[in-house]
Order: structure tokens, then C-alpha cells, then sequence
């Protein structure tokens, strides 16, 4: 809390947590001891890492605390996917430039429109479960259901026909790896996924359609409101920012009501529950591993938090896994107590960049669980925990697959 | 001049505190409110009102009480 105890040496990144449901306790120790600690980073220069929840909430809110600016410097050391992706697109801009950006796409994602597309979705999902529960045990639902179900909702919303959709789990494996991947390989991916979106600007050039792909184009060439490489960018970025997080989102939801079988009881028995327990599921899983982070921010001057001056040019990390399980703020963080009365958690940021897709992405969260609970009642995971295999180098936590089981109805 | 209003349909994301900080801030309910209203016609006002995801946020003429966003 005070200079001296940010001085203290802190081991970055944060090891590995040792489960798959609660963050690595170092996580809890800075929170208590060092809410705002010093740390080298892979480049060897000195950033500072953010662990309360008013903290972080204040880092993602506060205009003195840029992504442009991260941006133009590139900090953190190692590129990856998301960063390279992320240097041409609204997440890499700062207000009024990226207000100009998000203003475009902002009207398809509020929580009105979003819920105009939840028929669609519901029907989507129950498509989807009436072709596992017509297959063999055991059955991956990675592959026959959570991310189906996020790819092909952004999909429909953005206009991209469905017999093309297939091709983009590679590419998107490629652009969502961590820094282990060769650069080279993410490159020619983004370049790839240019020229594909690049092509179908042109059809819809041709023949418009009513979708967010025909109204971006419009925006672009009767109100000139965008650059074709904004344009281009936009389309791809909401394609990839939507479809890995929902999906591992999906899976983390799932494994983590396993590993709780009493919370899992009383939503199955209580499925008006779904709502509130999706809310306190984004609040207690771990999507990510503890060493990631945000993207990061740079002071653009100084600025004091939790008692410790961040000099101006600084970079700053925060850790939403630390943020969401505050004792300040959530009462008994580390327990998963599905009917909590949450406080707005942080996992899908907050400020300008708060998350796009936010409602969107709930409502398929709600939509998917409600689901899974009415197809698959009794719904058990045919592998252990140690067997649950993850994609390597990847961001966020992205399985291979998960093979389920269920009890058939009589 | 225009009125800001934020309705309760808030949230508390902080697209509009992080988008014009000179119009909006989270108060300690951790919810959005005007700093100041009436305030000149600003775009950046219109930008945040455009940006919540909740359509909270209702920009009006202050004499008229004419809707600016959203749009009537
Ligand atoms: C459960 C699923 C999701 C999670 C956990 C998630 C999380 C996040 C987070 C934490 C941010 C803020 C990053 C930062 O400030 O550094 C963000 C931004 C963003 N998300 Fe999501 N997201 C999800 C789903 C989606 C979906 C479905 C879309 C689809 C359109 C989407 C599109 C975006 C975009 C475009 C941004 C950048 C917004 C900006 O810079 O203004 N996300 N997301
Ligand atoms: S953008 Fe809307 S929902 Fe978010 S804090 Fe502002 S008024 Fe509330």
C-alpha cells in the first residue's frame, strides 16, 4: 500500500493458478499487500500491475490511461496475434478517434437489438443440441456446439454466408495464439483473412444485403465515415473478437458448474435462474490463465492509485481475474454462489472499450445455458480434469475438445 | 443548449464516462450521471450517447425539448 511495498520484487509474469477455477494466490497477495506493484516485462522495462477492483475499474475508465499510446509503443515485448490484429482497430484507438470507429457498429450490439436476435439464437441452439443428443456417446461439444453456436450468430449478424464459415477456426486458432506462435505464420493469417474479407466487401458492393457488412459499406461509401482498411479491419476484428471467447466462455461455464455440483444442482432445478448465474459464471471462471492480462495502458501523466504514483509514460497492466475476486466488493469472492446480487464484474472490461459484444455475447451465454440444462439434464464430463487437453499457446484457456455425456430421457 | 439525462437502464460500463469525460462520470452507485447539464452541443456527447449499449443516455434540446439522440 504505500511506495516501499511496491517496490518489492514481484515474480512476472504471475506463475500458472494450480486449479482451473480460482486465480493463482499471488494474485490475492498483491491485491492485499501491493495493489499497484512494480514489474519487469518481457522487454525489460518496468510496468505496473493493477489487482483491486476500483483500480482496475478507474485504469479501463480514465482517459489518462491510453491504449493509443500503448499502441505506438508497442510494449510488453512480444507481439501477438491479438496485438498485431489489434494495432489497426478501434481497441488501439483512443476517444474521439475511436468513438468515431465504434459509433458505426455500436447500434447493432445494444441490449435492444441484441435481444430482437434472441429468437434466432434460441432456435440456433436448440438446432444444434438436436444433433448431439442424435449422436453416440460421448459427444464433443466443442466441436457440435460451443463454437458453432458464437460463429455462426457472428456469422449471420455480419453477412457472412455459412458454407464459408468452416474456414475460419484455423485461422482464428492462429490470430488468438500466444507469443510461442511464428509471427510469420499470424502475419500471413491476417493477411489471408484481409483478402477474404477483402473479396466479400466486393460482392456486397455488388449486391447488398440487410447486414452489418451492407450498412459498414454504406457508412464507408455515402457517408465516408470510415477508410477501406478501417472498414476491412472492423469486419474481421468483430469475427475473431466474438467467436473463441464465447466458445472457451461456454466451456469454462461448464466445467466450472462440474467442479460445483451443488450450485449446478439448484440451477438445473431453477432455470429462471440462468440470468443471474451467467452474470456470477463471467465474474468466477478463468478464462485466461493468471499471467494474462489486458491489453496494456500508458499513463499520460502521472497518476496516483491506491496510494503509489505511476509516473507518466507508464505502462499499466490489469488483472480482472485479481478485480473480480475483491473481498471489497464480492462478499466470499472464492465462492461460486450462482444467485449472487453482483456488482458489475470486470471480465468484460469497462470504460470506452468496454466490450462490444457484452450483450451479445450474455444473451448467447444465457441462451446456451438454458439450453444445455433443457437437452442434456444430468450433463457429466466423460473426462477428468487431468485429461481435459488445451490448446497450447493460445491467450485464454481454449480446449480441444469436451467430450460430455448426459441422461437420456425415458 | 442541450439536456443530458441517463435513465436507469444503466449499467455502469463506463463507455460514456471513458468516452467524454467531461460530460459523465460513475457516481458511487457505480452508475452514470451528467456532470453538468444544460451544456453546449458537443459531438463527443452524441458519441457516448450513441455508445451505450443500453440506450441509457437521452440528449435533448434544452429549450425545445426537441430528442437529439436518440433520434426522434
Ligand atoms: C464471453 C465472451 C467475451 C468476453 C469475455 C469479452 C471480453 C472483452 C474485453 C475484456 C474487452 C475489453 C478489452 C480492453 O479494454 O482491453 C473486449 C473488447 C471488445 N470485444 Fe469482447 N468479449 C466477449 C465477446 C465478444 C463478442 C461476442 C464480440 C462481438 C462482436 C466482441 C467484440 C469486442 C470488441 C469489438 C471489443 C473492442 C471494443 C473497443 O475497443 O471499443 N466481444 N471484449
Ligand atoms: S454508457 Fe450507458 S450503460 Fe454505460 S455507464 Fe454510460 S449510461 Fe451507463
Amino acid at each position: 500500500m504505500t511506495q516501499q511495498d511496491s517496490a518489492t520484487a514481484v515474480e512476472f509474469p504471475i506463475p500458472p493458478a494450480p486449479t482451473l477455477y480460482h486465480p493463482a494466490p499471488q494474485l490475492a497477495q498483491l491485491r492485499a499487500h501491493q495493489p499497484v506493484a512494480k514489474v519487469t516485462l518481457d522487454d525489460g522495462t518496468t510496468g505496473y500491475l493493477v489487482t483491486r477492483y476500483a483500480d482496475v475499474r478507474q485504469v479501463l475508465i480514465d482517459p489518462r490511461f491510453s491504449r493509443a499510446a500503448a499502441n505506438a509503443m508497442g510494449p510488453g515485448g512480444a507481439q501477438t496475434g491479438v496485438s498485431m490484429l489489434a494495432e489497426d482497430s478501434m481497441i488501439s484507438l483512443d476517444p474521439p478517434e475511436h468513438t468515431r470507429l465504434r459509433r458505426l457498429v455500436a447500434g447493432a450490439f445494444t441490449a435492444r437489438r441484441v435481444e430482437q436476435l434472441r429468437p434466432k439464437v434460441r432456435a440456433l441452439v436448440d438446432e444444434l443440441l438436436a444433433e448431439v443428443t442424435a449422436r453416440p456417446h460421448p459427444v464433443d461439444l466443442v466441436e457440435h456446439f460451443s463454437l458453432p453456436l458464437p460463429v455462426r450468430v457472428i456469422c449471420e449478424l455480419l453477412g457472412v454466408p455459412p458454407q464459408d464459415q468452416h474456414i475460419f477456426h484455423a485461422w482464428s486458432d492462429t490470430v488468438m495464439s500466444d507469443a510461442s506462435r511464428d509471427p510469420d505464420e499470424i502475419r500471413s493469417t491476417i493477411v489471408k483473412l484481409g483478402e477474404y474479407f477483402g473479396k466479400l466487401i466486393a460482392d456486397k458492393r455488388a449486391t447488398p444485403a440487410d447486414d452489418l457488412m451492407t450498412a459498414l459499406i454504406a457508412a464507408r461509401d455515402e457517408g465516408d465515415r470510415l477508410t477501406e482498411k478501417e472498414l476491412l479491419n472492423l469486419c474481421f476484428g468483430l469475427l475473431i473478437a466474438g467467436h473463441e471467447t464465447t466458445a472457451n466462455q461456454i466451456n469454462m461455464f461448464l466445467l466450472t458448474l462440474m467442479s460445483f455440483p451443488e450450485e449446478y444442482q439448484r440451477l438445473a432445478a431453477s432455470p429462471e435462474l440462468v440470468p443471474q448465474a451467467v452474470e456470477e459464471l463471467m465474474r468466477f471462471v478463468q478464462l485466461g490463465d493468471s499471467s494474462s492480462n489486458g491489453l496494456p495502458r500508458i499513463t499520460t501523466e502521472a497518476v496516483e492509485l491506491s496510494g503509489v504514483t505511476i509516473p507518466a509514460g507508464s505502462v499499466v497492466l490489469t488483472s480482472a481475474l485479481a478485480a473480480n475476486r475483491d473481498e471489497s466488493v464480492f462478499s466470499d469472492p472464492d465462492r461460486l454462489d450462482l444467485s449472487r446480487e453482483v456488482a458489475q464484474h470486470l471480465s468484460f472490461g469497462a470504460g470506452a472499450h468496454h466490450c462490444l459484444g457484452a450483450q451479445l455475447a450474455r444473451m448467447e451465454l444465457q441462451e446456451a445455458l438454458s439450453g444445455l440444462l433443457r437437452h442434456l439434464p444430468g450433463l457429466q464430463i466423460a473426462v477428468p480434469d487431468s485429461q481435459l487437453r488445451f490448446k497450447s499457446g493460445m491467450i485464454l484457456r481454449s480446449l480441444e475438445t469436451l467430450p460430455v455425456t448426459w441422461q437420456h430421457e425415458a | 443548449m442541450w439536456k443530458l439525462t441517463v435513465s436507469s437502464a444503466c449499467i455502469g460500463s463506463g463507455v460514456c464516462a471513458g468516452t467524454a469525460p467531461a460530460h459523465f462520470a460513475i457516481g458511487p452507485d457505480g452508475r452514470s450521471r451528467p456532470l453538468a447539464s444544460p451544456v453546449e452541443p458537443d459531438d463527443i456527447v452524441l458519441g457516448a450517447a450513441v455508445n451505450c449499449p443500453m440506450e441509457a443516455i437521452a440528449v435533448t434540446d434544452a429549450d425545445t425539448g426537441t430528442p437529439i439522440d436518440p433520434p426522434p
